[in-house]
């Protein structure tokens, strides 16, 4: 396949790939550390994918093999819309398949299936900023990074537990990364974080709109905050895949009528495929 | 079944590009309209979506307007998403609006002025009728308006006229390149450059809202319009190889140069300031607006009081961009259920908690 | 008038040489001391080896200034190729590129506690570059320990970069270019002696 006419490999130029390429470098070589770039109007709308579009065109190649999810699923109208942005203007390889992608573009999950060496992981970002609910003013959170100055988020779980026995955050989970810098995982449930930790893979994120870019090399060290009296303890719902069963993926609750009837089904749509698949 | 419909799949987004072009194009028993019908005759509406979208090209921008069947945001983020992709040739030379050719005129501190008043084509003093008449389609042109002959005599800017008193604060000119929005990411402070160039592409309606709040208290602005002039600037490029600048084009801009009352401080004698605004195309209330909140995120470095919200440089230039906030905004009807998913979870376990530690109460 | 000799090729197909190179740089910056080779353009005047000249056309242009010692034939390639600015301090430049004796670490830029990405990057010619022996890695990016072994490389290194190491996030990271070989230090890094 080949790229559309009429527009640069990646739709990007070149120019623009190699700053954003300089500040990726500068992002892994700094785990965690927001850094700010020149982001572009892409042609699809900011908050929809813009930041993580920016990276995998940065990053992306004739050889390799995209994946795009959004809700965990493949299927999902943005994925779809993002994943032919990228058939269209890169002509690569798409897939459904976490194991054959190389890059995998996701928006608010973490694939069930456990990444390897030479995958890389781009999280769209709609707000970089840990802080950004307790402290709006972007100068004043900076400084709070320079100093790793992160009492502020302390205490909001503090209280969180002092008022209702919980840490009342249940996606977007502050998480430490490499011990220094205090890190949004975007909006992936809670239930995800840890994947993140010591992930063979590398992983990118990119806000487009708020112009900033951050980087978890392989292995590296990814904790999510908590308390010795109160660990980290993800959510998920008491139940099991409608389709295929499975007790350990993160599932989505389908309303199936008004009188309060309820099925889950996995979110990882490849996932749930594989193991029915695999039960025959 | 339910969990399917929510999925969209590659042929109902094929199906809402079909449906949204037919609306598009409304009624076929009804003319098409052409992009030139579009540009000349909506032509403020193509002015918005040019400065919005930071681009001054008519044609594409009426094109945009044609494209989003009129919703302007949308126009100027298309023009917006196509200008990222054009190459860069350069910077043009700052244009001298002073060697502006207006069409219009006015200053609300002089009752007359060398240049005098020119009232120009303007809403102003229409009265607000709908004029039945233009329903009726096929009327003659109206005829050429009687223009005043143009006048010899320059037309000095009000702020100069000030600044030959003393009484208007000086701009320190500079050198320095300035930095480019569109290029570069806000950095915070943001200096005067950067905060202009922010509201010239800012919305018009957020830019407004915040210019009238000054208004009303929300920030100490005791504003008059200097002057307001709109007309055609001449562009020019110095190509590196040529060393010396020259025309490729001419431009229509607003400008608006808004004088205001500063009591002064331990190093600065009380005097007027200048709040700026400087817009593509014919867009008054725009520049009028520019000019306000200019003036107000100026209080800072004129040691004022600054807790209004005009006056507070992140919370005006980060949510100024309608590209950026309608894209926020609207991307909350992408699904959101993983999230959603969890925070039911949170709430259920919460619930538990608080019921177990009620019933342990009683 | 003289003529110049005719300036030797950079990347034959930019956006796709560049992208592959790009690719290289990042899994060597993630996965530091391990080492990897780059498409590299055909012949970099010396001493510009073919792995650093290709680092230089993948990732500086006009907004990155660089510093570099390879003399006038190098420096005319650079400008051109990459259209970079050059500049004639070390501690001015986005990216240093070094051929003999680098600057000392600390004389490079290395950002602010704030912005700590706006440091340079060394880009580093040394004789040799081989897994598997030599110095013992470990940090982010390295999942046990990586080996590196580094032919060439200035006296005094290792007690530049361990204090290069201790004002992190400030910090300068390197790239190791060895023929068409390239290798990675970013600042987070350690470094222990081989034994």
């Amino acid at each position: 396949m080949s790229a559309a006419p009429g527009y640069n490999f990646a739709y990007l130029d070149e120019n623009t790939k190699r700053m954003i390429r300089r500040a990726l470098l500068k992002a892994v070589a700094i785990p965690g550390h927001q850094v700010p770039f020149g982001s572009r109007e892409m042609p699809l709308p900011y908050g929809w994918g813009t930041g993580g579009i920016q990276v995998t065109a940065s990053v992306i190649g004739p050889d390799d093999t995209l994946k795009v999810i959004d809700q965990g699923a493949d299927d999902t109208t943005n994925a779809v819309s993002i994943r032919r942005f990228f058939a269209r203007v890169a002509g690569v390889a798409t897939t459904e398949r976490t194991a054959e992608a190389t890059i995998i573009q996701t928006r608010h999950r973490i694939p069930e299936t456990p990444l390897r060496e030479g995958q890389i992981l781009v999280y769209q970002v709609p707000m970089p900023e840990p802080l950004f609910r307790l402290e709006p003013r972007v100068a004043e959170t900076r400084r709070m990074h320079a100093l790793a100055d992160y009492g502020l988020m302390q205490v909001k779980l503090y209280e969180d537990i002092a008022r209702h026995g919980h840490i009342a955050i249940s996606y977007n989970y502050p998480v430490m990364v490499n011990g220094r810098y205090l890190m949004a995982p975007s909006p992936i449930p809670a239930f995800d974080n840890p994947k993140m930790h010591r992930m063979p893979a590398l992983q990118l994120f990119g806000a487009g709109r708020e112009k900033r870019l951050y980087a978890v090399p392989p292995y590296t060290e990814v904790r999510s905050l908590d308390f010795e009296d109160h660990p980290f303890r993800p959510p998920r719902a008491e139940a099991a895949c409608a389709l295929c069963g499975s007790r350990e993926s993160y599932l989505d609750e389908v309303v199936t009528d008004d009188r309060g009837g309820r099925m889950f089904l996995c979110s990882d749509t490849d996932w749930c495929r594989q193991r029915r698949e695999a039960a025959g | 079944m339910a969990y399917v419909a929510v999925k969209g799949g590659e042929r109902a987004i094929a199906g809402a590009h079909a449906w949204l072009d037919e609306l598009r194009r409304g009624d076929p028993a009804v003319p098409e309209l052409s992009v030139a019908q579009i540009e000349q005759q909506l032509s403020l509406a193509v002015d918005r979506v040019m400065a919005e979208g930071s681009c001054h090209d008519r044609g594409l921008a009426a094109l945009a307007v044609k494209q989003a069947r009129g919703d302007l945001i949308e126009a100027a983020f298309l023009l917006r998403a196509y200008r990222t992709t054009l190459p860069r040739f350069g910077a043009s030379t700052p244009l001298d609006t002073g060697a502006m050719r207006p069409i219009r005129r006015i200053s609300a501190t002089y009752k007359d002025l060398p240049g005098g008043q020119v009232l120009g084509p303007t809403f102003d003093y229409t009265h607000r009728l709908l004029d039945f008449a233009l329903a009726a389609e096929g009327a003659a042109p109206p005829p050429p308006a009687p223009r005043a002959p143009a006048e010899e005599a320059p037309m000095p800017r009000v702020t100069a006229i000030l600044a030959q008193e003393g009484l208007m604060a000086r701009e320190t000119p500079s050198e320095a390149e300035p930095p480019d929005l569109t290029r570069e990411p806000l950095a915070f402070p943001a200096d005067r450059p950067l905060r202009l160039q922010a509201l010239a592409r800012g919305d018009e309606g957020f830019l407004l809202a915040l210019g009238y709040s000054t208004q009303r208290g929300w920030g100490n602005a005791h504003p008059f319009v200097g002057e307001l002039r709109m007309g055609e600037v001449a562009v020019e490029f110095a190509p590196p190889e040529l060393g010396f600048p020259v025309e490729i084009g001419d431009i229509a801009v607003t400008e608006c140069q808004m004088v205001n009352q500063f009591a002064g401080s331990r190093t600065e004698p009380p005097q007027f300031t200048r709040g700026y605004g400087l817009v593509f195309g014919h867009c008054e209330r725009k520049a009028m607006a520019m000019a306000l909140v200019d003036r107000a995120l100026r209080a800072a470095e004129l040691g004022e009081e600054a807790a209004a919200p005009a006056q507070d440089q992140e919370f005006v230039l980060y949510h100024c961009d309608n590209v950026e906030a309608t894209g926020f905004v609207e991307h909350l009807k992408l699904p959101h259920y993983v999230d959603f998913q969890s925070e039911l979870e949170k709430l259920r376990a919460m619930r538990r908690t608080a019921e177990a530690a009620r019933e342990a109460a009683e | 008038m003289s003529l110049a000799p005719p300036l030797s090729p950079g990347f034959a197909a930019p956006a796709t040489e560049a992208q592959r190179c790009f690719r290289a740089l990042l899994e060597a910056m993630s996965r530091p001391g391990r080492v990897r080779s780059l498409p590299a353009p055909a012949a970099p005047p010396a001493p510009l080896g073919p792995a650093a000249a290709a680092v230089l056309l993948t990732l500086a242009d006009a907004d990155a200034p660089v510093w570099l010692d390879a003399g006038p034939a190098a420096e005319a390639w650079a400008r051109f190729h990459a259209g970079c600015p050059l500049v004639a301090e070390p501690g001015a430049a986005a990216f240093a590129l070094a051929t003999g004796a680098p600057p000392a670490l600390d004389a490079l830029e290395a950002g602010t506690e704030e912005e700590p990405h706006r440091s340079a990057t060394l880009i580093l010619q040394v004789a040799a570059l081989e897994e598997g022996a030599g110095w013992r890695l470990s940090g982010p990016g390295i999942e046990r320990e990586h080996r590196l072994a580094v032919a060439g490389l200035p006296e005094g290194f290792l007690a530049q970069w361990a204090a290069n190491r201790r004002r992190f996030p400030r910090g300068v990271d390197v790239i190791l270019c060895a023929g068409v070989r390239v290798a990675a230090l970013p600042r987070t890094v350690t470094i222990g002696e081989q034994g």
